[in-house]
């Protein structure tokens, strides 16, 4: 039988640069197949051609073993190719059930939206995602917009379905229960393209994997016999030894939270009571299911959002209640957010500008006047190389070009050249693959040892667990319960979620 | 006194039609992301075809209207085809459409032979028994039937765009191109429809003013009301009923000119003339202070849609 979906011999560049080289693909119907590879080794972009987002210069694609032409996403949805964009396709003042029904034709408006938000609820209930369906875009944290997307196209019941990293933002339940599904689709049939960097998922769930490098396929495997080593290595072309913490004692207290309150921008209370504390060169995790008010305490501790009520000290500048983000920069506050592109980066300026723009106002590169570019771009060029920020043809090309686990090493760069004193990072390997995950694990680590205090705020339990000393649980805006490393991974699962 | 407010408040409607439905349809194609600063120039073009029409058709004012709108469609076929198409810079592209319809009306109008011809137009009719009643006769159900026929067109716009599945696709184009892209909508198809179904109602705001209103064709007989109808539409943060009181409290300063005049008050004319653009200005000072200002714009407004370009 012919394969479901096979693309052959894609070509795709972007301002010249290769993104895609003659890259080959193939998945059948009833598998599960991953597609694994680095940062930047052009997934999105393949799968965004078989969606027919990106027009190939070159190469053949067959569905069902007929080739057929692509030229819009019309055409890819006619023949039922459904995928979740990695950047969520969206509406943002829409809400969950008007995008869902904006993705799923309906004769009649008000009936439709009636007919969306009951299969919303159904679907959701399936998966153990929390998703409202009347609430808007806009005020949903990235976690809970991944579920929207996901839900979306599941509900258009696509035949080949491609799914770009759903997992980076889920909790290991709600992927699991969501790889579950995927897999009972196969079963009935349908071709399940999942791209992934957690080796786990591609072991547990996948029937073949492909794996990408430098714009190609240079691997297909069968997943079942494979092991998560050979995949890394076939993925960055080394071994990975994820960082350990080395145990050390903790200083002063750097920062004390108490009673934190924060509202949404609507005004629904998602920050109840928010108390915890972390010392210098302690890392305090704070785990929990996306949405239980993450988002806006991040936005509350750097800045971004006032708080209603509690307070937030720094160690050496006293009560920071509510102090602007420009100020608490001053007082040594990283941050590390979770949407990127919202808060991270400025995607129209260029990787320099965005490199150096957390210290314009230190007057470290010239005075409000004038700016030194020569040592701005040599800066951002030493960072880029640094933090091995890959797919930099031209310091001064747009960051937006950049690949999503790129755009995470560039903001994480600009975070850490200041030697921050404490730092808030909220889902920081997000999106990484392997090495970049464990790069980016050591610089905390090592900011750790350099004495930062340090809140990982973050949906991988692993990761939180991996890497804290003290892990908070955060549940409906309320940190639930403390454990002290090392803590037991049941535990930590059983609050988060019973107290949900 | 009473009688003053009566004929005051009898001849507001029809100097608030013009600004509600050149509003109205600026909101349409604002909606799918088109910044359409071109109104000025789609009133001129609709105001000069309905005296033409209705000077060369003998006197079918219907007909007349049906042309203006027709002819303001035609023109922005050009404004869609460069934003949407060749995707110039919207705002520059609009100023480009303002000045060619400012020089094309006049030299048609001139090669026509349309110009300075008064016209017997559209006459106000009085809807009996209704008209009877004291006051509110006068006010409300004596009018001509474009003033009509806008409240239900007003109700047909808004509930399309904010309930149906055209609407939602509409504005989902408007605020995020990319992603209805990826859902399947044809972005230019619907910004193409959009303009020019909008643009038709600009027209025929236009032919209201020539056809209607003053019944002749001058150049340049707008005044400026296209760049106020802009101002509305931001006023009324896109939503159109939002616009049709703002349209209404225009129409009402504006209708005060000639019944100060009227009643023998003295104030400087330029003065009295200054005031709907000096309303304009306040109403922007006020949009910006209050809670109005938070009511989003759509996100695409003025940008073109590249399919893979990221941003
Ligand atoms: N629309 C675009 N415009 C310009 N460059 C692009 C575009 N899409 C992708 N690229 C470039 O193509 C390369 C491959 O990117 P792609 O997003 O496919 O990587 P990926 O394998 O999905 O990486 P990640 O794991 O980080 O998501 C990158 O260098 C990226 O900058
Ligand atoms: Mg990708």
């Amino acid at each position: 039988m012919a394969a479901a979906l096979k693309l052959a011999g894609v070509r795709k560049s972007f301002d010249g640069f290769p993104a895609l080289d003659h890259a080959d693909f193939e998945a059948e119907a009833g598998e599960v197949h991953a597609l694994l590879g680095e940062n930047g080794a052009g997934k999105s972009s393949l799968m965004n051609v078989a969606a027919g987002l990106y027009a190939p210069e070159a190469g053949r694609i067959f569905v069902d073993g007929e080739e057929v032409v692509l030229t819009g996403p019309r055409d890819a949805i006619a023949r039922r190719i459904g995928m979740v964009h990695q950047e969520f396709k969206l509406v943002r003042p829409f809400t969950v059930a008007e995008n869902v029904l904006l993705a799923n034709w309906r004769g009649r408006f008000a009936h439709g939206l009636r007919e969306m938000e009951r299969q919303i609820r159904t679907q959701a209930e399936q998966l153990g995602f929390a998703v409202d369906p009347r609430s808007r875009i806009d005020e949903l944290s990235i976690a809970e917009r991944q579920r929207v997307e996901i839900i979306k196209v599941l509900l258009a019941g696509a035949r080949i379905l491609i799914l770009d990293e759903p997992t980076a933002v889920l909790t290991d339940e709600e992927a699991v229960r969501l790889l579950t599904t995927v897999r009972t689709l196969a079963a009935r049939g349908t071709a399940v393209i999942l791209v992934t960097h957690k080796l786990g998922e591609v072991t547990a769930f996948a029937d073949r994997v492909t794996v990408m490098r430098g714009g190609r396929a240079v691997a297909v495997l069968d997943a079942r016999s494979t092991t998560a080593d050979e995949l890394t290595k076939l993925a960055v072309g080394t071994r990975v030894t994820p960082p350990r913490r080395a145990s050390s004692p903790p200083g002063a207290r750097r920062i004390a939270v108490e009673g934190l309150q924060v509202a949404r921008a609507d005004g629904h209370m998602t920050v109840v009571d928010a108390t915890f504390h972390v010392r210098a060169g302690e890392i305090y995790g704070i785990a929990g299911v996306g949405g239980n008010g993450q988002t806006e305490l991040v936005e509350a501790l750097t800045g971004v959002r006032a708080p209603l009520a509690g307070s937030v000290e720094l160690d050496g500048a006293g009560d920071t209640t509510g102090a602007s983000a420009e100020r608490l920069r001053d007082l040594g506050i990283a941050s590390i957010p979770a949407d990127r592109f919202g808060y991270g980066l400025a995607g129209g300026l260029s990787v320099i500008d965005n490199f150096c723009v957390g210290q314009v106002h230190t007057a470290f590169y010239g005075s409000w006047l004038w700016t030194d570019g020569a040592s701005m771009r040599k800066a951002a060029t030493r960072a880029v190389a640094e933090f091995d920020v890959q797919g930099v043809h031209n310091m001064r090309q747009k960051s937006a070009l950049l690949s999503g686990g790129n755009a995470q090493k560039l903001i994480i760069a600009r975070e850490f050249s200041r030697d921050p004193k404490v730092i808030i990072a909220h889902s920081p390997s997000r999106g990484l693959d392997v090495r970049a995950c464990a790069a980016v694990h050591e610089r905390l680590l090592n900011a750790r040892a350099a004495g930062a205090a340090i809140v990982l705020i973050s949906d991988d339990l692993d990761e939180v667990l991996s890497l804290s000393d003290r892990i908070g649980v955060m549940t409906r805006g309320r940190i639930a319960a403390e454990f002290i490393a090392p803590a037991d991974r049941q535990a930590v699962g059983r609050v988060m979620v019973h107290h949900a | 006194m009473l009688h003053f407010l009566v004929n005051w408040l009898a001849s507001t409607p029809s100097f608030a039609t013009p600004y509600a439905l050149a509003a109205l349809g600026l909101i349409i194609s604002e909606r799918v992301g088109v910044l359409s600063l071109g109104a000025e120039g789609f009133l001129l073009v609709g105001a000069l075809a309905g005296v033409a029409a209705d000077l060369e058709f003998g006197g079918l004012p219907a007909a007349a209207l049906v042309v203006a709108m027709l002819a303001a469609a035609a023109v922005s076929l050009l404004f869609a085809l460069l934003v949407v198409v060749l995707r110039v810079n919207q705002v520059i592209a609009g100023l480009a459409i303002v000045f060619f319809c400012q020089g094309l009306t006049s030299l048609v109008g001139t090669l026509g032979g349309w110009t300075n011809r008064a016209i017997a137009g559209l006459h106000a009719v009085a809807i009996w028994p209704l008209s009877a009643i004291p006051f509110a006769g006068r006010i409300l159900f004596t009018q001509d039937l474009v003033v009509f026929a806008t409240v239900p067109i007003f109700f047909l716009v808004s509930r399309i765009l904010s309930r149906s599945m055209l609407g939602l696709r509409l504005r989902s184009v408007g605020e995020n191109p990319d992603a209805a892209d990826a859902t399947g909508v044809s972005v230019s198809l619907y910004r193409f429809g959009a303009v020019l179904a909008g643009s038709a109602l600009i027209g025929l705001a236009g032919g209201y003013l020539s056809v209607v209103d003053v019944k002749i064709w001058i150049p340049d007989m707008t005044g400026g009301r296209g760049w106020i109808a802009i101002a509305l539409v931001i006023f009324a943060r896109w939503q159109p009923w939002r616009a049709l009181f703002g349209a209404l409290l225009f129409g009402c300063i504006e209708a005060l000119i000639p019944r100060i005049a009227a009643a023998g008050i003295q104030a400087p004319q330029y003065f009295l003339l200054m005031t709907p653009y000096l309303a304009t200005i306040a109403v922007m000072v006020w949009v910006g202070l209050t809670k109005l200002g938070r009511l989003k714009e759509p996100a695409a407004l003025g940008r073109p849609h590249v399919r893979e370009e990221r941003r």
